[in-house]
């Protein structure tokens, strides 16, 4: 621990932190009571705090990829699984590509003086805007009748990493201006091609960056349904898709869209516990340096 | 930057895989999309089988009171959850910017709700409101209150969906007031404190106008976000009741969806990307200005060496 010191606080100003954190992380805590809960206990009038918890709800959800024979699932519905694997390819290959593509594109417009470089920084700021629901009806008709990719998870992907690319590039800029120009002219010097440079002096550097870039993306790619849900079929829809298909009107199955949920948050919720510095420094590239 | 191996199509090798993904499936499909809005156009067909019919999407849409009612609903959703985001996010921050311990870790609980998917958020206050399971309605029920229509009566239903909303986002204005505020020059600060300043007046008269350049990209950036929300209040709502929460993008998905009508629906798209462009423009233009003044000040502070 380092020999910081920390000034004295008010009694009160604890109790105000207390509540902020219970406001901030209150509801995610609640979500995940519910899931360990039986339906009994969630409709039932008394306490709600005191429950037996139970991991019923995971075992419904996950009935698919179980190593034992879960005792109480007499129905085992696939949907769920099958979605959660799609979502992990899919929010792994375009997290991937969206990188490596975005960041040499930033690397380009940060450190080439060329044709055009205006236009392409602009017109990445002006489709940084552009809300999937404008994507949604362009790219059903092109991804359905010209490209023939409705369906599949590779159209999938085609969009986010569109969709993520200008984000990713605006991110990185910022990440990339720091990078001691002496470190690559010496490496210049050496012989290596702009290529090489990029790849073996420049990326080593911008990790932090890159890491915070990659969350960001995962982050969209993991948790989008729109588009998504006008592009998948059957068999390549992923959970946020799933599970808005199994909310109906009346007589939501708590228990289970709550584990639901919980699988859904549970890979962004670890990002950001092991990355929060990261994050909060892409975030900060994004407004500080506009 | 020219050297001997770096020829003048490098940049371009560099630029062509990002050009050709946005182009393929951003650039173009905007195209398509403001062709589309004049075409009178179902998915059952291909685009060219669609009949030409020039303005008539737009102009109908004028005329239209559930368009113009979701186009009011968005901008009293997007200005009510901004002020309270700015608000409360920039007062916390003020509150919280001290030497205190665990200050990473608060910061770190504080982001968790922007990064749980909109879906999942949803979900959440769903079940919070829920007239009988629901939390809040069980606790004014223990406490011997009259339960809320959280979700079912219109205005309720409209502040219930911005509750949401400021919950999951306040804390993305409180992260980049927070670093502003501690990347704010100390001898600003303690010259204030010098010359008597007390605690309210060095955040209005200091801390705040220094702050200023961050706090307008936040919220332009915020506001952007602000309109195209949809999960969530799809989830909560699905834009009911009524009309009272459904917001332009949900009229987009639902025009094009369950009406079948995708060249309104483009046209539709149209009009919030024109409300988008000109706050992205504005964004922009700010940007350059600051630029420009901070160039000026660096050049004026070079003179009077």
């Amino acid at each position: 621990m380092s020999a910081k010191t920390y000034d004295k606080q008010n009694p009160a100003f604890y109790a105000l932190l207390v509540a902020l954190v219970v406001m901030a992380i209150g509801p995610i805590f609640m979500m995940l009571t519910t899931s360990l809960k039986l339906n009994v206990d969630i409709t039932s009038d008394t306490s709600s705090l005191l429950f037996m918890p139970t991991l019923h709800n995971y075992e419904t959800v996950l009935c698919d990829y179980l190593w034992y024979e879960a005792p109480n699932v007499d129905y085992c519905d696939k949907t769920f699984g099958r979605a959660l694997v799609n979502s992990l390819i899919i929010a792994l290959i375009s997290t991937a590509l969206t990188l490596v593509i975005g960041c040499m594109a930033a690397y380009a417009i940060v450190r080439f003086r060329f044709m055009g470089r205006d236009t392409v920084s602009l017109t990445t700021l002006m489709m940084r805007m552009v809300p999937p629901a404008v994507l949604l009806v362009p790219v059903f008709g092109i991804w359905t009748f010209q490209f023939g990719l409705d369906g599949t998870r590779g159209g999938i992907i085609l969009v986010y990493v569109a969709m993520n690319l200008p984000f990713v590039i605006w991110i990185l800029q910022s990440f990339i201006v720091q990078v001691p120009i002496q470190l690559e002219e010496a490496a210049r010097m050496d012989g290596a091609g702009p290529f090489q440079v990029f790849f073996l002096v420049v990326l080593p550097i911008i990790k932090p960056g890159l890491a915070a870039a990659s969350i960001f993306t995962f982050r969209v790619a993991w948790n989008e349904f729109l588009l998504a849900n006008a592009l998948a079929d059957r068999n390549s829809r992923t959970v946020p898709v799933t599970i808005v298909n199994s909310l109906t009107e009346y007589d939501i199955d708590w228990g289970v869209i709550m584990a639901t949920g919980m699988l859904l948050a549970i890979p962004p919720i670890i990002f950001t516990f092991v990355a929060s510095r990261q994050i909060i420094t892409g975030m900060t590239a994004g407004a500080v340096k506009g | 930057m020219q050297t001997a191996n770096v020829n003048r199509l490098t940049p371009y090798l560099f630029l062509a895989p990002a050009a050709i993904v946005m182009g393929v499936a951003l650039l173009y499909p905007v195209g398509y999309m403001i062709y589309a809005s004049f075409l009178d156009w179902n998915p059952s067909q291909r685009i060219g089988e669609a009949e030409f019919v020039g303005l008539r999407n737009y102009t109908k849409l004028l005329t239209d009171e559930a368009f113009r009612e979701s186009f009011f609903v968005t901008l009293k959703f997007a200005s009510i959850v901004v002020s309270l985001e700015m608000l409360l996010g920039v007062g916390l921050a003020l509150l919280l910017d001290r030497n205190i311990r665990g200050m990473s870790t608060l910061r770190t609980l504080f982001i968790l709700p922007m990064m749980i998917a909109p879906i999942v958020v949803g979900l959440m206050w769903r079940y919070m409101y829920h007239p009988t399971v629901g939390i809040f309605n069980r606790t004014l029920k223990s406490w011997g209150f009259e339960p809320i229509p959280w979700l079912s009566d219109g205005s309720w239903a409209f502040a219930s969906v911005i509750i949401a909303d400021v919950w999951q986002w306040t804390p993305f204005i409180f992260i980049l007031s927070l670093a502003a505020l501690q990347s704010l020059p100390q001898s600003a600060m303690e010259a204030a404190r010098i010359d008597g300043a007390n605690g309210w007046q060095l955040i209005w008269f200091v801390k705040l106008p220094l702050m200023m350049p961050v706090l307008i990209v936040t919220l332009l950036l915020r506001l952007i976000d602000a309109f195209k929300v949809l999960e969530v209040i799809l989830v909560m709502t699905n834009g009911g009741p009524g009309l009272s929460t459904e917001i332009l993008s949900l009229r987009i998905s639902r025009t094009a969806s369950e009406f079948r009508e995708l060249g309104e629906a483009a046209a539709m798209s149209n009009y919030l990307l024109i409300l988008l462009m000109i706050l992205t423009a504005a964004m922009f233009l700010y940007n350059k200005a600051m630029e420009a003044r901070a160039a000026r000040l660096r050049a004026a502070a070079e003179a009077d060496l």
